[in-house]
Order: C-alpha cells, then structure tokens, then sequence
C-alpha cells in the first residue's frame, strides 16, 4: 500500500470566541511524502500555522477539530487518546515553534532540556541520554557542545537557540517536523545557516518537514512543493517554479507580485490589473540634485556610548539631500535603530554633530527638542505599528496629535479637514478615523503611522523597519506609499531595514551597518549588484531569491 | 466604556459569575454606605438598658449590644465610616503612587533607584505595626487613620506603576509622542498614566479591601475611631467581651460585615484583572 506519510482530508477547525465560533481551517486537504519538505505559505490569519497545531493535537483549549480527517501512517490523529497521543507528540512527529527563546525553559542548562526530550520518549539512563543529547548538539552544529551543555538559553543567541529546538525536535528521530516560521525574526544570514542546517538534517534523517512560512522566497529555496493557503483554504498547490512563473489562483498571483525579488521595481510589487493606477504617478520624473546644494542632513562623526561604555554607534558620518532616500541595512545590534533615533533627536548622542538644513541639533538636548522649531521637519515612523499607536487615541487622534503639538492648529474645521486630507492621502478610509487602534488591522495601523508622521509636512523622514510585521501584500501597498510620498511632496526618506530587496527597491543609495560602523555605501543598484566587502555579499546572497532566470526559462 | 469593552465584559461575566456577584455585592454596599441613614431602623446610637443583649429577632434582626443599641443599624451606618476611610486613604496612595511611580519607571536611574530602595525600606517594616505607631504618635483621630492607611499602601502603588510604566516607556507610541512635540513631563502625565489606568484599578479594587481591614483593626485595638461611633472594627472589640458569655451576635454580625466587603471588593479586583487582560482578548 502506496500510502503517504501524512494525508489531511477536508480538515476544519474552528475557535470559540466571544463573537461564537470562529472557523479558521474551513477544509484544507493535503498530503505530505515520506521525506519530503512541504511549504505552507500564507499571510497572518490565513489558517496555516493552526492547521499544523492541529496536526500535532497542539490546539489550545479554545480550538476543535469540528470536521476531517488527518491520517497519520494511516492513523486518525484527532482520536488519539492517552498515551498512544504522547508517542505521537514528539516521538512520531515533532514541532519548532517561532521563539525559540520562548520556547525553551529560561532556568534549565539545554544540555538537560534536549535530555529530558530524549528521556521522555525512551528508558534509557540519564548518562546515556547526556551522550545523545551531546550528539545532538554536535548534530545542529554547536560549537564546543561540551561547554555549551551547561548553557542556558539566554546565553546563546536567536540562532543558536533555534539550533537547540531543532536538537530537541529531532530528538527522537521523528517521522514528520512541523516547522512553524523557524527563522523568523533572525537575521537573514542566520536565516540561511538555520534552514540550510534544517534541510540537510531532514534530508540525512528522512524525516518528512511542513515548512510554514509567510516568506515565499524562502519556501521556494527550500521546498519541491508550495501549498498557498488563504483564509482557511488552500488555494493552489504547484510547484516553486509553477507558482512563480504561472500563478492559477488569484491570490497566488497577487502574493507573487508582492513578495520583492533581486530585480523587481516598486511597481512590480502589485498585480496588472492594479498597475495602472500607480503608473501615472510612477512617470513623473525625479527632481535632478543641483550641483552645489546644501544637504539637507549632515552627520558628522556620531558616536553613541552606552553607560558600560560599550560603543553601539561609532564615527557614523552621511549626508542627504532633500528628497533623497537612503537605506541603512544591517543586522540585529549594529546600531541603526541607535543611529535613526539620534537623527530623530529622540536620544542624545555621545559624540558628533548634526547638521540639519544648516541648524546644528546635534548639541541641542533631545529633551529639549520638542520646542525646536525643526522639530516638525524630522518625524519618523516607528517599527511596529500594533504598537506605534496610543491605545486610548482614536485615529483620528493620533493624525490630529502632531498638527496640535507642532503645527500651531486648534481643535475645529481646518484641524478635521488636514487630518482627512493625511488619511486620504495614505489610503485610509475615513469612516476609519473614529476607530481606536485595536479596531484596526495592521496595515491601516501603518497607514496611520505614516499619516501621523507627514501631517506636518516633515522634510525628512525616518522609517524604523515600518514593514517588518507587515504581510507582503500590506508591505507592497506601504512601500509604493512611500515612494509616492518620496516623489510628491519630495521628502527625504532615511529607510532601517534588514530586508535588503525592500531597501534595493526603494533607496537611491544604502549604507551597511556593522557592529556601529559603516561597512560599505554606495548607490544601491550597483552595491548589491557588486558588493565590495564580504560582510556585504554574505548579506546579498542570504537573502531567499525567487530564481527570476529559471523563472523566465520556464515561461518561454 | 466602548461598545466593544462592555460586550467583552459581558462574555467574561457569563464565564465569572463570581465577579458579577462581587460586583452587585460591592455596589450594595457603597448604596447601603450613601443612604444608610435613611434606610437603618433604629437609631444607631441611642442606648436603651432595657432592651440589652437582646438575640436576633424579628424587631431586631441582629440583635443589641450591652446598651441595647440595634447592631444591624449599627452596622449599615458604619458601612458610611469604613468605606469613607478606606476610599479616601487609597485615593491619596493612588494619587501620589501612581505619579511618583510613573516618572521613577520613565526615568530610571538615580531617581528610581533613591525611590526603590525608599520603597523597599518601607516594605521591610511589618505595615500594620507601622500604621499603629503613626496613629499613636500623630494622635487618635480619623484623618490620622487616613494617613497612616495611606502610607502603609503608598509602597504597592509606587511599584506597580513603576513596573507597568518600565514597560511601556521604549514602546513605539511613546517615542511617537515625543516625536510629536511632547516634553518626557507630559508624555507621563498625558500617555503613560492614563494607559496604565485600567491596570491600576484593579489594584485599587483589591486595596480598598485591605483598607476597610486595616482601618477595622486599628480601631479594634483602641487606635482610631472611638466609641460611641459605630465602626465595624469597634464592635467585633466590644462584642469580644461578651462571646464568652454566647452572644456571639454581637461578634458575628460586624465580623461577617468586614468579611465580604473585603471579599467582594477582592473577588471584584480578580475579576476585573481577566477583563483587562489582553490576552483575554480574542
């Protein structure tokens, strides 16, 4: 009998909320291989990483199983009971969540953790499970996995910790890993080395992985086969190189379109049918630099020294021009959120200067520069939008906030009017603007970020990674924003990021960070297309492509 | 309250009907503490030798004392004193607590520190034995009552705004506030402390428990409230008396008076903390 190892039949799963039940799995059905490494990709809140919990009986008490069947080496999973339900948890098929910080217990050495996995599932002496446990870490790639035994979790860092839960995942050599977004929130070149690792565990071990992943770059380097889910559905199942290169579905083809690659533009990033409305605002062409102008900012020498004396930022020194975006890429700790709040003057440098439209603010007190004048001209759009907005502000406060404090306007018709001019202007619809954050879905809550921070008419503006917790169709619509804002209204964008294809896309010139220094910069085109360092190339080549050759070879 | 916030209390309600119960129990007793005077039988301080030390009974449903005064309008007018005490006390500690709190846990440093280890010395002492010797030394009078129970409290109220302010001082809207033009005094006063709010009155709730104990114990040893005036506290002290001798009306009555006012007010803090809760908010 030629059975998979995994097959879900028309599996539902629905939650009890306050609102009644909520179905979130309304009939998913696939099959995994043995040794097969499946991609489940799909935005937030499309179903995907419920139905892997619901495959592993990891539902927490809200969630049912209210329909289907998924059958496990010919097993129902839904109605295990007792202990042949703990063989299966961990033995037969095992999980790697998204934290694995999170994951792992704070006040126990990993040594033990992985131990106590391996002494859950077989009767062995606890020396003996030392030693697999030993193996394990040498499996994953620990260095000195004697010392790091004894290790506890915050010792290590995200890479290193995501190591250990693969370690304790494979721990009992499990038939099937249920990988839910394991390198997100690493940095891209960990990224690289975690799934690299991942995939030639799964591939010496045979053991079948569901990779579940909102990256559908990073499906497609890894995956012979994408399933795409949407709202509970999977709607279309291919192929990387299908997927890419011929979208069936819909929604596929908008996630394609979005998700940046090496050589997409701004304008790649939407479907046809929507290209039109931005291609007459794409066409207006750039306002030439005049030689001779002076910058709009310029840093000179800026160091930032925390109280241990340790330096975060050290001699970082640019210029800008009005209307110019600049990219500032690097990885977690290299100091470019430091570096984008000193220029915010949301914290007071150690050393160096700060030159803005010739005023120097370098030296002015961040406590004090909420009565500049050039307050208004900087603002900046901060990281996460589910948390960038005052919970108690309606949006319509939080727009009308700056024009109060900074624009010298009162309360009344022409404050209502400018606030709905802003929210017009990012995409927001008004009948929105009475709405209080937790109201709102991400992407209008970074619609209103933005609005906020070009309600006063900001000459530059600093965005702080404004679409690392965005979906990639959300993230499509907030870059081309942006780059409508940066040509309309010519205001200087200084862009943090990690995600370098976004930067590609949007930055005339990007600066790499690296432990608080400047590595490289140049114009973006031609940094990436030749990166001059090897810091740099590492950071290219990390970042999950979709192969647009292979892609076009296919499509002729 | 949001359209949205009462529904989610209501489905948290129908799941906690223990809450709902202690919420009609504390809302009970503030009503019977407003409108006490009108509504109590007998005057609760006119003493009458001949009706003494009666049981319960229909004309007196808790019975009388040793001056044959009625205990159960007695206690429905000290409801009045214990509640006036106890709100009044943690208002001040809120007050000032929740200020002080919420510029040590934005500043940080030398400020915090000073203030912390303050606190810390003041959580040291035994807080009851504290609040007596400040009612002793500042004299036997109801304000002092007030402001030796505000003290005694002042310390939870300085950390827990504390805590909940250090979370939230680096978060995107607070730097977002600031980049709109707010000084770090008014990003304080204007953002974070009413964002802390919600999570203060459950706080408080349970508080105001402790309070009426506290305030119902020192008057039991003799400090504060004096008799005549009917106090809870006053009266399990004189109905002690006379336990020994099986009126335990005297004793039972206030004593379970004092027992769910604190308990209500506790099971209310509780239940209000699962409303709160985010991550209740599905």
């Amino acid at each position: 009998m030629s059975e998979a190892l995994l097959s879900i039949d028309d599996l539902h799963v629905a939650f009890s909320t306050r609102r009644g039940m909520v179905e979130a799995v309304r009939g998913v059905t696939l099959t995994v291989e043995k040794g097969e490494m499946l991609g489940l990709v799909g935005e937030s809140g499309s179903g995907k990483s419920v139905t892997g919990f619901a495959t592993t009986r990891l539902l927490d008490a809200a969630g049912r199983v209210t329909g289907g069947k998924i059958l496990f080496r010919g097993q129902d999973v839904t109605k295990l009971r007792g202990d042949d339900l703990r063989q299966l948890q961990g033995a037969a098929m095992s999980m790697i969540f998204q934290n694995p910080r999170a994951a792992l217990n704070p006040i126990r050495a990993i040594g033990l953790q992985i131990a106590d996995a391996i002494l859950t599932h077989k009767r062995i002496s606890k020396e003996a499970a030392r030693g697999e446990a030993l193996d394990l870490l040498r499996a994953v790639q620990i260095r000195e996995p004697e010392a790091r035994m004894n290790a506890y979790p915050h010792e290590l860092s995200g890479g290193m910790c995501q190591r250990v839960m693969i370690a304790i995942a494979i721990s009992c050599n499990p038939a099937l890993l249920i990988a839910d977004e394991p390198t997100t929130g690493l940095d891209v070149t960990t990224q690289k080395v975690v799934m690299d690792l991942l995939a030639d565990i799964a591939a010496a071990r045979g053991m079948a992985t569901i990779l579940i992943t909102h990256d559908l770059g990073l499906a497609a380097r890894y995956c012979r086969r994408i399933a795409v889910m949407e709202r509970g559905r999977i709607v279309e199942e291919a192929s990387p190189r299908s997927l890419f290169s011929a979208p069936q579905h819909a929604y596929t083809r908008r996630l394609v379109a979005a998700s940046p690659t090496a050589t997409s533009r701004i304008e790649d990033l939407v479907t046809e049918e929507d290209r039109e409305r931005y291609a007459t605002v794409v066409s207006k062409p750039r306002a030439e630099l005049v030689h001779g102008t002076p910058p709009l900012l310029e840093v000179r020498k800026l160091a930032k020294r925390f109280d241990q004396g340790s330096a975060a930022v050290a001699d970082f020194s640019m210029t800008m021009a009005g209307g110019e975006s600049v990219g500032l890429v690097g990885e977690s700790g290299s100091g470019k959120s430091t570096t984008s709040r000193m220029i915010c003057r949301l914290i007071d440098p150690s050393e160096g200067d700060i030159v803005f439209d010739g005023h120097s603010i370098g030296y002015v007190a961040s406590r004090d520069f909420h009565r500049s004048r050039l307050r208004k001209d900087i603002q900046m759009v901060f990281q996460d939008p589910n948390e960038s907005l005052n919970p108690r502000f309606t949006a319509f406060d939080c727009i009308a906030h700056p024009l109060l404090r900074l624009g010298g306007m009162r309360a009344g018709e022409a404050l209502r009017e400018r606030v709905e001019e802003c929210a017009v202007r990012v995409g927001l619809p008004l009948d929105l603007l009475p709405r209080f954050p937790h109201q709102l879905s991400g992407g209008q809550k970074a619609r209103v970020g933005i609005a906020r921070a070009i309600a006063c008419r900001p000459r530059l503006l600093v965005l702080d990674e404004p679409t690392a917790a965005l979906d990639v169709s959300v993230q499509a619509v907030v870059l081309q924003l942006l780059d409508r804002l940066r040509r309309e209204n010519d205001i200087a964008l200084l862009f943090v990021s990690h995600d370098l294809n976004v930067v590609r896309m949007l930055c005339d010139r990007t600066i790499v960070l690296r432990n608080g220094g400047i590595v490289e910069q140049g114009e973006s085109r031609a940094l990436f297309d030749n990166p001059k360092t090897d810091y740099t190339r590492k950071l290219v080549e990390a970042i999950p492509h979709i192969e647009t050759g292979e892609m076009l070879a296919a499509a002729l | 309250m949001t359209s949205a916030t009462l529904r989610h209390s209501v489905w948290i309600l129908r799941g906690n009907p223990l809450t709902a119960v202690a919420a009609t129990g504390v809302l009970l007793f503030v009503l019977v503490a407003i409108f006490g005077p009108w509504i109590v039988p007998y005057d609760p301080v006119a003493s009458n030798v001949s009706e003494a030390l009666l049981p319960p009974s229909a004309a007196h449903i808790a019975g009388t004392d040793q001056l044959g005064r009625d205990v159960f309008s007695r206690l429905i007018i000290a409801a009045r004193l214990d509640l006036a005490i106890a709100v009044s006390a943690v208002g001040i500690s809120f007050a000032i607590g929740a200020v002080v709190g919420s510029f040590c846990g934005y500043a940080g440093g030398r400020l915090d520190r000073g203030v912390g280890r303050f606190v810390d010395v003041m959580m040291a002492f035994p807080l009851f034995v504290l609040a007596m010797a400040m009612v002793a030394a500042l004299g036997n009078r109801i304000e002092n009552i007030v402001i030796a129970t505000a003290i005694i409290n002042l310390p939870f109220y300085i950390r827990f705004a504390r805590a909940e302010v250090n979370v939230r001082r680096n978060v995107g809207w607070v730097e977002a506030a600031r980049a709109c033009g707010e000084s770090h005094f008014s990003v304080v006063l204007r953002f974070l402390l009413p964002n802390i709010l919600p999570a203060m009155a459950v706080q408080i709730s349970l508080n105001l428990g402790w309070a009426i104990l506290n305030a119902a114990g020192l008057s039991f040893i003799g400090l504060g409230v004096k008799p005549p005036t009917p106090e809870w506290g006053i009266m399990v002290a004189e109905g002690a008396r006379f336990i020994s001798t099986g009126r335990w009306w005297l004793v039972a009555f206030p004593g379970l008076a004092l027992m769910m006012a604190v308990l209500c007010f506790n099971l209310l803090g509780d239940g209000m903390r699962d409303i709160l809760d985010p991550r209740m908010r599905t």
